[in-house]
């Protein structure tokens, strides 16, 4: 069964388009690693003001690192702003379960105390297990629960696929 | 007979040895140490991923600075530490160490560190707890006689990482009382399983293993001839118990012979590293303006050993 | 009792004697080989279709750990291990607790032995006063309580004078010394092998040069006292070499090795099996090698199990923490019989390792089926394999480094002074 995914570019033009104008001109967008880290990069050109960008990694935040077990890789925690009062753009790419969210909003707040956090996200799949909504929403859509959505970048085009899971 | 290190799926569940563990399961170590260093340079330096396990810091033989580095890398992980001093007089007065480690498994220890002054206790616990089944409890080697030590060969091979980037190309030399050093003897297994072309030991006779060319390693007993292009220097603690008895006559004669200084380092590479895994003893291994110099690399290590010590718990703890 | 043993293998190495035929026993000796006596009334026919008909195993060394040591093994435990192994006859070491430097001691082990009527005990007297290498033991009086030969154990002579004068004093009466070959202070504090593996694994060594100056220094004591000196444990090809050069000169020498240093080396410690941890320490390849050629060629003349059982608390500790020593009176017939099946010995060879060599060191009349010779003997199945495992193992001590292994060789029947003391079915 073929999904029809939307196309990654458009998608995200989209999600930009609905931030503009609702978004805090000075708040952060910190992307979470990685796919939503190459979106957070892509976001202040797209949407007008001063937004510092930051990345952050979840791994060690995660419910489930000890099945899924530790994975490698320097792909560090980055905060380049204050974070004790500051307005905080979660940029994730696609909203499943909730848990990674969760992970970054309690690592946030090991960094200091935001005065507000919201959601930024190119794909709500839907299937939540924790009560997270998405303040920002490129699309909306569904595939089975065996596949998997992925964002990809190649050279500078972000591309959306489907994999089993 | 099967690598105890490792479980039926080839993840790290206890770390005794670097002796044997494969090339790509110590790089995964070191790469996963990496993300660990950045918290120490956090306001709020810790992570959850351990919390609710428990620490037990099993020391049969004294050590404050590696207890401590144990301890601070647990918390960071969000672990609850607990820290045994068990003299080694009342395990051998009362109960035995697999007795000890029964009943603190009995109080939901996940992970034991334990320093012992005998090469294999370790091996000892981790087959015991193997034999019993309890898959889910893990064993640190904090340091066993003189076999090992491998969590200093890791930080120490995370530090020649970090100043030297490729192990293909280098020089190292181990210089010292070789033969009752764990430490030198994990580096070493380290060093040549990275693939370092030369491991050179520098020392007198007396403080060499026999056949430790064996391990890999070229033995040198002039200092000067050893260190001519090295890239990096390792100077091991030479302890006072050694200068008694017939291993040594004085400590001034093996400064003069085997410590390092400004004219002896002068025959390493000029961008040399100078190690040393402490606590050190100035103007017996090492002088003072080469140990408070730009070459030294010794307090960078200790702040490597907690995230190197952070990473090693937080694999064991999570091998599936 | 007329005990006939039919259709077996007969091998005695002591008469030559290798075929098929029936051995008989009366009045506790051997009464005919192949010759029925006259007049003949088999109480009992061993069929021994199949199996080997050999002499009683004799063992120079199996600690049996009385007195004093009863927590580690007793008496009755040992001496049903030895039996189910197929000795017969078994030569203790003097360091029980008390040691055995005083006639009454030897006297009560003797008697203890006796009463429960089944392997023939010699005891080892004690060389020097509680083995403190001090003064000498009243030597004559211990030969005639019983003791086959004087030594120290384990514990090394640090005084030579007193080991010279000993051995001259041995040689007034004609006893015999058992020594082994350790120097009091190299390697003093050694627990494996000083080679590669003590150095990868962080153990202290233990050097050849402590065994091959020790053996240097009693061959140069025999050459000049002249007094017999058995060597005990060799483990080194080096100290095959000096023995070697010593008999040539026709110094009498003669020397053991214990079973174990036959099949592993130090590479079997693997990960600090405390099972592993013996004295002498197992050494590399090279040696084992050496001595596994040294028996074959008759430079070594016996092998022997040096039985040593271990209780669980004291090997399930760090391998330097571990009491030195395996279990071995079951496992030498097997043992002895794998090597002879790895080298292509004979089996007669590689059987008088174990009964006419070893008897001839000990001076007692054993390890023969010659006619008139006590009725000791060992029925087994060359072709039978089994388990080693703690529940297979009578000894109290169950720490041996083959546990777990299949070794060839299951005694069915042992026969000691004619009567049937154990007893086994396929």
């Amino acid at each position: 069964m073929t999904t029809q995914l939307p196309d990654a570019e458009a998608t995200l033009v989209a999600l930009a388009e609905r931030m503009r104008g609702a978004v805090a001109y000075e708040a952060a967008f910190v992307g979470i690693y990685s796919g939503g880290a190459w979106l957070a990069e892509r976001l202040p050109a797209l949407v007008p003001g001063d937004h510092p960008v930051g990345f952050i990694d979840v791994s060690f935040y995660r419910d489930d690192y000890a099945t899924a077990g530790l994975k490698g890789g320097s792909r560090r925690t980055s905060l380049p702003f204050n974070v004790d009062g500051a307005t905080i753009v979660l940029v994730d790419d696609v909203l499943f379960t909730g848990r990674s969210v969760r992970a970054a909003i309690n690592e946030l707040f090991d960094f200091g105390r935001p005065a507000r956090i919201e959601l930024a996200v190119l794909i709500d799949r839907g299937g939540r297990e924790l009560p997270i909504e998405p303040t920002y929403c490129g699309a909306r859509l569904t595939v089975a629960q065996d596949l998997s959505i992925v964002l990809s970048r190649d050279d500078d085009r972000l591309k959306l696929d489907v994999q089993k899971a | 007979m099967r690598n105890p290190q490792l479980n039926a799926n080839g993840a790290l569940t206890h770390l005794l040895t670097l002796e044997g563990l494969p090339a790509d399961v110590i790089r995964n170590i070191l790469d996963t140490a990496d993300p660990f260093v950045s918290i120490g340079e956090r306001e709020v330096k810790k992570v959850p991923l351990l919390r609710g396990k428990a620490v037990f810091n099993l020391f049969f033989e004294n050590s404050t600075r590696t207890r401590t580095t144990f301890e601070i890398a647990a918390k960071r992980l969000s672990a609850d530490v607990i820290n045994l001093n068990i003299g080694a007089s009342s395990t051998s007065k009362g109960e035995t160490l697999l007795d000890t480690i029964d009943n603190l498994v009995a109080m939901d220890a996940d992970i034991f560190v334990v320093r012992h002054s005998q090469s294999g206790a370790p091996h000892l616990i981790a087959q015991h707890l193997c034999g019993q089944g309890r898959s889910h409890v893990h064993v640190v080697n904090a340091g066993d006689g003189r076999h090992a030590h491998p969590t200093q060969g890791l930080l120490d091979l995370y530090t020649i990482r970090h100043y030297k980037k490729d192990f293909h190309n280098l020089t190292v030399a181990i210089v010292g009382d070789v033969l009752h050093s764990r430490v030198a003897r994990s580096l070493i297994h380290g060093l040549t399983t990275l693939g370092t072309p030369e491991v050179r030991v520098i020392g007198t006779r007396t403080l060499m293993p026999s056949h430790v060319e064996a391990m890999g390693v070229r033995v040198f007993t002039d200092m000067r001839e050893g260190l001519r292009g090295c890239d990096v220097v390792v100077m091991l603690r030479l302890q006072s118990e050694r200068m008694k008895g017939a291993l040594l006559p004085s400590a001034g004669e093996f400064f003069k012979n085997y410590g390092l200084t400004q004219d002896k380092l002068a025959l390493a590479k000029p961008d040399a590293i100078v190690m040393h895994p402490g606590p050190m003893n100035r103007g017996v291994e090492i002088d003072s303006p080469v140990a408070d110099g730009e070459r030294a690399v010794i307090l960078p290590q200790v702040t490597f050993g907690i995230a190197v010590r952070m990473a090693v718990m937080s694999m064991i703890a999570s091998a599936a | 009792m007329k005990l006939e043993i039919a259709h077996g293998r007969i091998v005695d190495p002591a008469s030559g004697v290798d075929r098929e035929g029936a051995i008989y026993l009366a009045d506790g000796v051997i009464a005919g080989v192949d010759a029925r006596p006259s007049g003949w009334h088999a109480t009992r026919v061993i069929d021994a279709r199949g199996l080997v008909v050999a002499p009683g195993l004799v063992d120079v060394s199996a600690r049996l750990r009385e007195p004093g040591l009863e927590y580690k093994a007793t008496l009755e435990s040992e001496v049903s291990a030895a039996i189910a192994g197929g000795v017969t006859s078994l030569a203790c070491p003097p360091d029980t607790d008390p040691p055995l430097d005083e006639p009454g001691l030897v006297e009560m082990l003797k008697h203890r032995a006796r009463s429960l009527n089944q392997a023939r005990v010699y005891p080892v007297g004690a060389l020097t006063v509680g083995l403190a290498g001090q003064s000498l033991t009243e030597m004559a009086e211990l030969t005639e309580a019983g003791c086959v030969a004087f030594s120290q154990a384990d514990i090394p002579l640090v005084d030579t004078d007193l080991l010279w004068r000993a051995m001259q004093y041995a040689a007034t009466f004609g006893f015999p010394l058992w020594l082994r070959a350790t120097d009091p202070h190299i390697g003093r504090n050694g627990i494996a092998h000083d080679g590669e593996i003590a150095t990868r694994l962080g153990l202290a060594g233990i050097p050849v040069i402590a065994e091959t100056i020790a053996l240097s220094t009693i061959i140069a004591l025999v050459r000049d006292t002249g007094v017999r000196v058995h060597v005990c444990r060799i483990s080194s090809a080096e100290s095959v070499a000096l023995v070697r050069a010593a008999k040539r000169e026709g110094l009498p020498l003669s020397c053991d090795v214990a079973i174990h240093h036959l099949h592993l080396s130090d590479v079997d410690i693997g990960w600090f099996d405390p099972n592993a941890r013996l004295i002498p320490p197992l050494r590399s390849t090279r040696d084992r090698a050496a001595l596994r050629a040294g028996v074959a060629d008759g430079t070594i003349d016996v092998v022997c199990s040096d039985h040593a059982p271990v209780d669980d608390d004291d090997k399930q500790v760090p391998f330097g923490e571990a009491a030195p020593g395996a279990t071995g009176l079951e496992l030498l017939l097997p043992l002895t019989l794998k090597w002879a099946s790895e080298e292509g010995v004979p089996l007669a060879n590689a059987l008088a390792r174990i009964t006419s060599a070893p008897a001839r060191v000990m001076g007692v009349q054993a390890g023969t089926l010659a006619s008139g010779a006590p009725a000791d003997v060992c029925i087994f199945d060359p072709n039978a394999w089994w388990k080693v495992e703690r529940s297979a193992l009578r000894s109290q001590g169950k720490n041996t480094p083959f546990l777990g292994l299949e070794v060839p060789g299951r005694v069915r029947c042992t026969i000691v002074a004619g009567q049937v003391v154990h007893e086994s079915s396929p």
